[in-house]
């Protein structure tokens, strides 16, 4: 059977693996050629990095470095930041990274969803949202609100809707990112992880929050929830300890969770 | 030297990347020129049946794959979308396919699972031949489809694997072989198929 994926998180900024709390205070760890080869070795599922000031810096992401890390990890991995428009998609694909996340720039327009999945496929785009918990009103029936922007700037849209509408449009997968768990090494968000799982049926990942490794057992056996992102467990020198990948897999294993053993 | 086809759709560079991993000498080739050359050859696959025939059909390159690998029997590892346009026909925007095999693909039930399948998932083999030599069964190795081939010819089928029940996950038969799941990036289990199939062309 299908197993649950770990998927390793970088931010990054100028080549450098920065952690942030809560999209804040951001602190060097490492080049990122060196930490993407690094949890390749530990058996990582898989990667995702973004480029955090591409859209800022109103520049497109850095191609070298995507080809730097495609050389170095063969598993899959997925690059967002600062990819606007389906030449951007191109040229990260041809990079070798798998899958592009989209975030901001998708609720800003929608149709680069559409086009992209027809571009390319919908197993290429991931939908990114950053979701917060706003309370249950009229507007957000869910009780969770998108932002954008760094969780900067919010849209008055509710995240199951835009969840169900980003699968209409074409996404293959959803990151549903906990602005109020961010970094807080708490858990998951089992709330809106759990409701947005049961709102499509594309692949949900989980991410903002995972700080043991029971994170990840509650949001793997509580939601339908297929992979979870890690990033702090694994290299931030904010926690008091970090784990191996082989100590996450085994500790999940034993309790009965699907999960693509170590090869020895 | 293996030829690995590059086309708009497809994700050559990730299978160029695994082979120099490898130290297997590649080349993405285009054309009939660098086709012929050849040891071996690969067809990556991302995307869509339907882009994938259209864009074999630009390059202008269908006959020349067909006569090489059909008659003058040029080992071919077929990859995702390139395992699936081996077959007549995919459900997938009715697109017809090269048709080498007899048989169809059909998509994943939404009903009863995740669409697409993505992720690490178990293969277990049916046939030992050169490529799986040194793999075993059990194994993990990463998917990404929406659809899946069924063959009419049971002796093709390679390994299967479970998604809600068991669907086709490798063929091969003589020199040809193609996988569901992505060879270039299931880790080392994927390198070591990779190795065992430029092997062939080397002998």
């Amino acid at each position: 059977m299908l197993t649950k994926r770990l998927i390793a998180c970088f931010d990054v900024i100028n080549n450098m693996v920065t952690k942030a709390s809560k999209f804040q205070n951001n602190i060097d760890i490492e080049r990122v050629e060196i930490v993407a080869e690094k949890v390749y070795d530990m058996q990582i599922d898989e990667i995702v990095f973004y480029d955090i000031k591409a859209s800022a810096e109103k520049r497109s992401i850095d191609l070298e470095m995507v080809k730097r890390v495609a050389g170095l990890v063969f598993i899959p991995f997925t690059v967002g930041g600062g990819i606007k428009t389906i030449s951007d998609m191109y040229s990260v694909l041809k990079a070798g990274a798998e899958k592009i996340s989209v975030d901001s720039m998708a609720v800003r327009n929608p149709d680069i969803i559409n086009e992209g999945a027809k571009a390319f496929g919908s197993q290429c785009i991931v939908l990114s949202m950053q979701v917060k918990n706003v309370g249950v009103s009229e507007k957000i029936p869910s009780g969770y609100e998108i932002a954008i922007d760094g969780a900067r700037v919010f849209t008055g849209m509710d995240a199951v809707e835009w969840a169900k509408r980003g699968e209409a449009l074409g996404a293959g997968e959803i990151v549903v990112n906990s602005i109020d768990n961010d970094g807080t090494h708490g858990g998951y968000d089992l709330d809106i992880t759990g409701k947005i799982c049961n709102a499509v049926k594309i692949p949900v990942i989980a991410s903002g929050g995972a700080g043991k490794p029971e994170h990840l057992y509650d949001v793997f056996t509580k939601t339908e929830a297929t992979a979870g992102i890690i990033s702090s467990m694994l290299y931030s020198t904010r926690l008091p300890r970090n784990y191996s990948v082989e100590e996450l897999k085994e500790y999940l294993l034993g309790r009965g969770v699907d999960m693509r053993p170590m090869v020895r | 030297m293996i030829a690995i086809i590059d086309y708009k759709a497809g994700n050559s560079t990730s299978v160029e990347n695994a082979c120099k991993k490898m130290n297997i000498e590649s080349r993405l080739v285009s054309d009939i020129a660098g086709l012929e050359s050849a040891s071996g050859i690969i067809l990556p696959g991302v995307g869509s049946a339907k882009a994938t025939m259209d864009s074999l059909s630009e390059l202008g390159i269908i006959d020349k794959l067909s006569e090489l690998v059909l008659d003058k029997k040029v080992p071919f590892l077929g990859i995702c979308v390139g395992l699936q346009v081996l077959f007549e026909h995919s459900e997938e925007d009715d697109t017809d396919c090269l048709g080498w095999f007899k048989g169809q693909v059909k998509q994943f039930d939404k009903s009863k699972v995740r669409v697409p399948q993505i992720g690490w998932n178990r293969v277990d083999w049916k046939q030992s031949n050169a490529v799986n030599k040194g793999s075993k069964s059990g194994n993990y190795f990463y998917f990404v489809n929406s659809y899946y081939v069924v063959p009419e010819d049971d002796g093709i089928i390679m390994a299967v694997t479970d998604y809600n029940g068991e669907f086709v996950s490798m063929v091969s038969s003589g020199n040809i072989y193609a996988s569901q799941f992505h060879i270039e990036k299931s880790g080392t289990a994927g390198l070591q198929l990779l190795k065992n199939f430029a092997d062939l062309g080397e002998k």
